[in-house]
């Protein structure tokens, strides 16, 4: 058994009195697409996000291949924070994509791609355009180059996230509904540029309301309610039936998102 | 209405522009200070923020002038009247200009911040590259605003005895009892520039893409 590309130990996010998440037991396997479901509220969206530090757990670990991200259990076995540029280090090794794509308005769709490789990673101009322009044209936009966010459908925004993610080479991909905020028209150039990276072996985590594109690409199905993981597991495992009845329950409010081919 | 008498309100419109530009480009910079000190989230740093801003906000430009103007002397600074007519234009801008850009960096959405964190960038490379073009952007109108309201504040520094676009028509229409065309002239320079002023910040405006939704 390798080495699990996220590990997530009783995991615990409260937001004030509210418990968020509760006693979340995870492990994502390596070159995986593991899809996070269930109804609006049950937390997926902060597990993803805690994935991605930019939620601090209450308590519990999460490991980045093996690495302990943002805190970590001292000798006495306390929690202790890591300073931030060990932070920043364990991070890199995810890359995010938004539900509102959060592209950076004022740069062009390259300068988007190109801009942490520039600035974070100290690549020389030129070659980081370069590498820039190589993700784009994966995603099919290396004619939008120079466009502004402002001038991209929805579709092609999210497209140039997924390049800017790309571009720092990271070994995860965390995706947070990423077609959530498009017309249904444009959602398919999203979920076939996942396709593709799917396809490439990369290890993927999304949270999404796509039943059908969990259940055809997904390879590990994680089921959230009220913020506790009911299940997971393969999707054969998961939609085969008879299912669990929240899941089932679950899926009714769905069929008219893609979930209808698992009726 | 001569020519010459003409060419002297041009004159002293020189004076009003430069004293202006000069003042909001000094005030600016002071904002920016000022609304760190308000972002910062340290009451070390907001508390004198914020007596400045409520001060230079709260009392009138005239009284504050006649203070500055009046108040260096006493304790031993010795500048000429043009330089107390600027320090007090700048720091009045600053105060408004300081809350303009607060806003603007609040208004920066959160999610394009958490974009810049997730791809590793330290809190100040996110402030020089993502909030600060962002906020600029979103504080432009407001700016603009800014320079054309100091630009006609400016004729309060007569006061110290600086002879810009307004004294000099007041002097010219009392040794000419000609009050009329030259207080007419003098206002119509001061359209012009404003004129001016806002047809090049459109330009600029409508060629900075689009950071609002």
């Amino acid at each position: 058994m390798s080495l699990p590309a996220i590990a997530i130990h009783s995991l615990v996010k409260r937001f004030g009195e509210t418990t968020v998440l509760q006693d979340i037991d995870l492990e994502i396997p390596e070159g995986k697409v593991s899809c996070l479901i269930g109804p609006s509220g049950s937390g997926k969206s902060t597990l993803l996000r805690c994935l991605a530090f930019l939620e601090e757990p209450t308590s519990g670990m999460i490991t980045i291949k093996g690495e302990a991200l943002g805190f970590f259990e001292n000798a006495g076995g306390k929690r202790e924070r890591l300073p931030p540029a060990q932070i920043r280090t364990v991070r890199s090794k995810t890359g995010m994509v938004f539900q509102q794509f959060n592209l950076w308005p004022h740069m062009t769709a390259l300068g988007n791609v190109a801009e942490a490789l520039k600035t974070v990673r100290k690549v020389p101009k030129a070659e980081a355009e370069a590498r820039a322009m190589a993700q784009l044209k994966k995603v099919g936009l290396e004619n939008r180059a120079g466009h502004y966010p402002s001038q991209l459908s929805g579709g092609q925004q999210q497209r140039v996230a997924i390049a800017r993610a790309l571009a720092l080479e990271p070994k995860i991909m965390l995706f947070d509904e990423p077609t959530s905020a498009l017309d249904p028209e444009l959602t398919g150039e999203v979920l076939n540029v996942m396709r593709d990276l799917a396809a490439e072996g990369m290890t993927m985590v999304v949270v999404t309301h796509e039943i059908g594109f969990a259940a055809t690409v997904g390879q590990q199905i994680s089921f959230l309610d009220h913020g506790r993981l009911l299940f997971s597991g393969p999707p054969t495992e998961i939609f085969a039936k008879p299912r669990h009845p929240r899941l089932d329950q679950f899926l009714d409010t769905y069929l008219d998102r893609g979930a209808s081919m698992l009726a | 209405m001569t020519i010459k008498l003409f060419t002297l309100l041009m004159q002293a419109a020189l004076y009003t522009l430069g004293i202006s530009i000069v003042s909001i480009v000094i005030g600016f910079a002071i904002a920016i200070l000022l609304s760190a000190a308000m972002l910062s989230g340290k009451g070390i740093y907001i508390a004198p923020a914020r007596l400045f801003i409520s001060f230079f906000r709260g009392v009138p430009l005239l009284v504050q002038l006649l203070l500055i103007y009046t108040l260096l002397p006493v304790i031993g600074i010795n500048v000429p009247s043009i330089v107390a007519a600027i320090i007090g234009l700048s720091l009045c801008t600053a105060a408004y200009q300081a809350e303009n850009l607060r806003g603007g960096f609040d208004a920066v959405p959160k999610g394009l911040v958490e974009a810049a964190d997730v791809t590793g960038f330290n809190p100040r490379q996110t402030f020089f590259r993502i909030r600060v073009p962002i906020a600029l952007r979103l504080t432009f109108p407001a700016l603009v605003n800014e320079a054309i309201m100091i630009l006609k504040s400016s004729s309060l520094v007569s006061v110290v005895g600086i002879i810009e676009l307004t004294k000099m028509a007041q002097d010219l229409s009392s040794s000419t009892y000609l009050p009329i065309p030259i207080f007419a002239s003098a206002g119509a320079i001061y359209l012009v520039i404003n004129w001016a002023i806002a047809l090049v910040a459109g330009r600029v405006e409508r060629s900075l893409p689009k950071v609002t939704a």
